[in-house]
């Protein structure tokens, strides 16, 4: 049965409008250059690879369903279970019903906890006990170098052949598409592919990024964090953007006692700290939520709603920023001659703003759109991490920081859980940065102006 | 012995189309003592040649051959350590505009003082009193208190001074003055001029000038050079250059100047653009656009031949010896035999524009600045009053507030008898086709996001003139035709146009509603002579065809008597002068009328 969750739908509505987007640019040639200026620079092409990774995880992680029980008696009504799954834990198999007892390191066979267990003989030993599921196939432990690097090599080859097949198909394609640099996404796909196959064929029988304090495979809570990341990095722009963009634009262009309504009204909204106004606000959620558990058959679905509620409340927080520098591009907008060319011809005011002034601070408005989407993702760890974030059972980035942050201070120290953490979303924010500085490039009118010799 | 010697020189511009030879084997020499024009329309590579003599390049431009050498010694070839102490020492640049060639946060002062501390051995007291010294120089009187005020507090003019003063800090051989008086207004350009000159003859410096005025050169100038497409194409005297140019484009040049000489007559243009100076040329540069052009023009790169003494022309035409000297065409007599006069279209009587100044937290009005302060002027139909003054003088914002694009503070404005001030923005919508306004930048007055058929659409949509698409393309396609830019035009976007182009878009966008009268607000100023000569000569040629009036505001004298009926002359917010236009020009009565018309400089006079 298909769960319907709302960001779910956000998400794909997000999708859709982005490639009617492309489409729209693609025959507006004033819309594409920009484009074509970004896509080709090696930097945007190598970080847009790694961001389409992170999307195709992101998207498959958002088509939620509830697996239909087995039933023993066939006369039965069909029975749900509880559980919300998504296509990514049916892509990656297994891993999430692979839960240890504890905490265990990378590849280990091991728990990292010594325990109290029986010997055949009645006797009771305290040792470090074999893990259910990574590396039980092994018959001999001694084996567990020599297997890990069997099965990771084996993952290289396919993976290499795969990528020389692919690029060898491709070649066409590159050719008659000149101007983009193929190369250097044909590269940050191999590299991809090189990190990528070998870990999730791993995967399969080891805990490659060891596993949490309950036992969750630590892997497998990373790539779930991806699509929280995702859903508050877009999102929140999704109600940033109108918000920011039509009140930004209004208070330039109209000037007056609008403006000054409306410069009251973000320099007050910014002076409030905003952790403070984001934590009373989830808070209030949260009542809300613990006093209609009637309203959310799932917890999925109420740890749905929460992250929902914490994108719109990071949105009506921060339109400030988008904002004011649109009013200060409508200021200087409204007094160009065709402005006032249109005010001749008796054009109503919506329509200047439609027609004249919204397409041409659409850039900054697609420039601040990626640039805020890092600001965002960090946005929620650190949220999540104070307790203010997403519910306690979605697991993103944040929340894996938080639980493990305990144990940095244990001897031996439990490092992998945080490092997992940090590598996936420093990775994520990496290529977004580099991406969204490509856009900026791409989108600079000086880039345009070039060399006009006098 | 020449003080600066240029031969072969040539600088590229790296472009997406692949490099662009800005200047392309510029060759003269400035003599000690002199001033030396070079003159040309934008894109020409005059301002490149300046920049490439004291290798201030932008970052895509090089230096890809040439020699510069002061007094024999290759400039292109020092370490740019050394070329730091040419720059300003010995050769010292002032530039187009004031007001960002100065430091904003440093005093006046200051900017002068490190000049005199980089290249003088001047130390101590000494400098400021230096610095005092030069700022009386450039005939800054109150010195000491300038000395301590900072770029804002001054205007264009004094700053403009003050940057000159900051050249001649290091008593420089050679001063680069690259358009020094484009952004100033006539009256303060004349005192710049004569500034420069006296400075030139008493320090014997020698000065090039760079410039696209004619008029301007031919005050100045002892010898000039014309440079087109990258080179220089004529040099010589100015008295022989003035009285006789020798190639085909100085000839047009000074055929398209407008003038009281060419009223009631079309200017003569240069058909076709530049061409694009990323192509390799095996041909005369000028042969696609000249009227003389014949076969060997087209497959022989013309040399520089000489066409009289001290003369050089780069025409194959030239070889055939010199042609004769330039026809000034005599001044037609007032020709506009309108018996009956024609009615009145709008009348404009006390019109008042002051525009609040507020301070304070709770931003009280403290007072008014009276941009236009009672001003009364009346247009007829079918003609063309001129609305002249210096920047400033509230002429644009008259024009705006006769749109009520601007709403005026007092005073009436009817149109054909209709009271125009009182009426709502929807009340207005119904008057708004029969008055329309075309500005004076093509590349701030077109929207850059729209094609040109919507540009020309949105007018005819919003007023109602066409409702269906098919009327609407009729129309579209009518309206380019009418300003003569070809119909596949619509389907481009602005910045696809020249300058010129864009004009006149802007023009079919203003023609698109049938407007009786159009205020033209400085719609020539951002266009070159040749340009300029195509704009003119279309807006008069609709006058003719479909009646229209106009309100020309301008601040260039040339082309009012080129074109007005009657004339209005502001200052201060006020009509100081306004009657027939061969009346005021020729027998100005006011004080500032007669000072604005003297200070605008004079070709012929240089020809004798």
């Amino acid at each position: 049965m298909p769960v319907i969750l709302v960001t779910d739908v956000l998400v794909w509505l997000l999708v859709a409008a982005t490639i009617g987007y492309a489409a729209y640019c693609r025959r507006h040639e004033h819309l594409a250059a920009p484009w074509r200026r970004v896509f080709s620079s090696r930097a945007a092409m190598m970080s847009l690879v790694v961001l389409l990774a992170y999307l195709a995880v992101g998207l498959a992680d958002s088509l939620h369903f509830r697996s239909q029980l087995e039933r023993k008696d066939p006369s039965a009504p069909v029975a749900y279970s509880n559980d919300v799954t998504s296509l990514l834990d049916l892509a990656v198999g297994g891993l999430r019903a692979r839960s240890e007892k504890t905490y265990s390191a990378p590849f280990a066979t091991r728990l990292y906890a010594k325990e109290l267990t029986e010997v055949p003989g009645g006797k009771s030993v305290r040792d470090y006990p074999r893990l259910r599921h990574g590396g039980a196939h092994l018959k001999d432990e001694a084996d567990h170098g020599s297997d890990v690097a069997t099965r990771a090599f084996g993952a290289l080859a396919v993976a290499f052949m795969c990528w020389v097949v692919l690029g060898w198909a491709l070649r066409g394609f590159a050719r008659r598409h000149a101007g983009v640099p193929w190369g250097a996404a044909y590269l940050a796909f191999g590299l991809l592919l090189a990190v990528a196959a070998p870990a999730f064929t791993l995967s399969g029988s080891y805990h490659v990024l060891g596993t949490d304090k309950v036992g969750q495979d630590v892997f497998y809570l990373s790539l779930k964090s991806i699509r929280t990341s995702l859903v508050i990095g877009t999102l929140t722009t999704l109600v940033m953007l109108p918000l920011g963009a039509a009140v930004g634009i209004m208070a330039g262009y109209f000037r007056g006692w609008v403006d000054d309504v409306i410069q009251y009204l973000y320099t007050t909204l910014n002076s409030i700290p905003g952790v403070l106004l984001i934590a009373a606000s989830v808070l209030m959620m949260q009542v809300y939520i613990d006093t209609h558990p009637e309203l959310f058959p799932t917890t999925a679905e109420r740890a749905d709603l929460r992250l929902l509620f914490l994108c719109i409340i990071l949105g009506l927080t921060s339109w400030t920023g988008l904002a004011r520098l649109l009013r200060g591009e409508a200021l200087k907008l409204r007094e160009l001659e065709y402005i006032q060319a249109a005010h001749a011809f008796g054009v109503s005011h919506s329509r200047i703003i439609g027609r004249h002034i919204l397409p041409n601070v659409m850039h900054i408005i697609i420039i601040s759109l990626v640039m805020d989407f890092s600001g965002l993702v960090l946005a929620e760890a650190v949220l999540s991490y104070v307790g203010v974030g997403v519910d306690p059972s979605t697991t993103s980035f944040g929340t894996m920081i938080n639980n493990a942050r305990l144990e940095m201070a244990r001897e031996p120290m439990v490092w992998w859980a945080l490092a997992a953490a940090f590598w996936f979303m420093f990775v994520l924010v990496l290529v977004a940065n580099l991406f969204a500085d490509a856009v900026r490039d791409g989108f600079d009118p000086r880039v345009r102006v070039g060399g006009g010799g006098a | 012995m020449s003080a600066l010697d240029v031969s072969g020189l040539k600088t590229w511009l790296e472009t997406a189309e692949g490099p662009l030879h800005a200047v392309d084997g510029v060759d003269f020499e400035l003599r000690p003592g002199e001033c030396f024009a070079l003159v040309g329309e934008s894109g020409c590579g005059k301002s490149m040649t300046a920049l490439s003599l004291l290798r201030l390049l932008p970052e895509a431009g090089h230096i890809s051959d040439g020699a510069v050498r002061l007094e024999g010694e290759d400039l292109l070839a020092l370490p740019e350590a050394a070329m730091r102490s040419v720059r300003g020492r010995r050769i010292a640049m002032i530039f187009q505009e004031p007001s960002t060639s100065l430091n904003p946060v440093l005093t006046v002062g200051r900017q002068i003082v490190e000049v005199i501390e980089r290249h003088t051995a001047v130390y101590g007291d000494a400098v400021r009193a230096r610095a005092l010294e030069l700022l009386a120089a450039v005939g800054i009187d109150d010195g000491e208190r300038r000395f301590g005020e900072y770029p804002f507090q001054l205007s264009g003019g004094l700053k403009q001074r003050v940057m000159i003063a900051a050249a001649l800090a290091a008593d420089p051989e050679i001063l680069v003055a690259d358009e020094p008086t484009t952004a100033l207004d006539v009256t303060i350009q004349a005192q710049i001029l004569e500034l420069l000159k006296k400075l030139q003859a008493e320090r014997g410096m020698a000065v090039l000038l760079i410039s696209h005025d004619l008029a301007v050169v031919a005050q100045m100038a002892q010898r000039v050079a014309v440079m087109y497409a990258g080179q220089v194409v004529e040099v010589a005297t100015r008295e022989a250059f003035f009285r006789a140019p020798q190639h085909p484009y100085s000839q047009m040049l000074f055929a398209a100047l407008p003038g009281a000489a060419s009223r009631g007559m079309p200017l003569a243009v240069i058909p076709g653009q530049v061409p694009s100076l990323t192509q390799a040329f095996g041909s005369c540069r000028f042969a696609d656009r000249c009227g003389f052009a014949f076969d060997r023009c087209r497959s022989e790169p013309p040399a520089l031949v000489p066409a009289g003494p001290d003369h050089l022309a780069r025409c194959l035409l030239r070889e055939a010896g010199p042609s004769g000297a330039r026809t000034t065409t005599p001044s037609v007599p007032a020709a506009h035999a309108d018996a009956e006069p024609r009615p009145l279209l709008l009348e404009v009587a006390d019109l008042t524009v002051h525009f609040p100044i507020r301070r304070g937290l709770l931003r009280r009005v403290a007072g008014h600045v009276k941009a236009v302060d009672g001003v009364s002027f009346g247009i007829r139909a079918g003609q063309t009053l001129a609305l002249v003054g210096e920047s400033g003088c509230g002429k644009t914002t008259a024009g705006k507030a006769l749109l009520q694009l601007i709403r005026p503070t007092a005073g009436t404005v009817r149109f054909d008898g209709r009271e125009l001030t009182q009426l709502s923005r929807s009340a207005l919508r119904p008057m708004r086709s029969a008055m329309q306004i075309v500005f004076q930048d093509p590349y701030a007055s077109l929207d850059p996001r729209m094609r040109v058929t919507d540009i020309l659409a949105e007018g005819m949509l919003s007023l109602g003139v066409a409702r269906t698409a098919a009327d609407i393309g009729r129309r579209v396609d009518a309206m380019l035709e009418q300003v003569g830019l070809p119909r596949e035009a619509g389907k481009r976007y602005p910045h696809e146009f020249s300058g010129g182009q864009r004009q006149r878009i802007a023009i079919a966008r203003a023609l698109s509603v049938e407007p009786r009268l159009i205020v033209c607000d400085e719609p020539t100023s951002a266009l070159d002579v040749s340009v300029q000569a195509q704009i003119l000569n279309l807006l008069k040629d609709l006058q003719d065809r479909l009646g229209l009036a106009y309100l020309f505001i301008t601040h260039n004298i040339a082309v009012v008597g080129h074109l007005a009926h009657e004339v209005a002359v502001m200052h201060r917010g006020r009509i100081v002068e306004q009657g027939p236009a061969q009346e005021v020009l020729i027998r100005p009565q006011h004080a500032y009328t007669r000072e604005l018309l003297a200070s605008v400089p004079e070709i012929e006079a240089a020809a004798r």
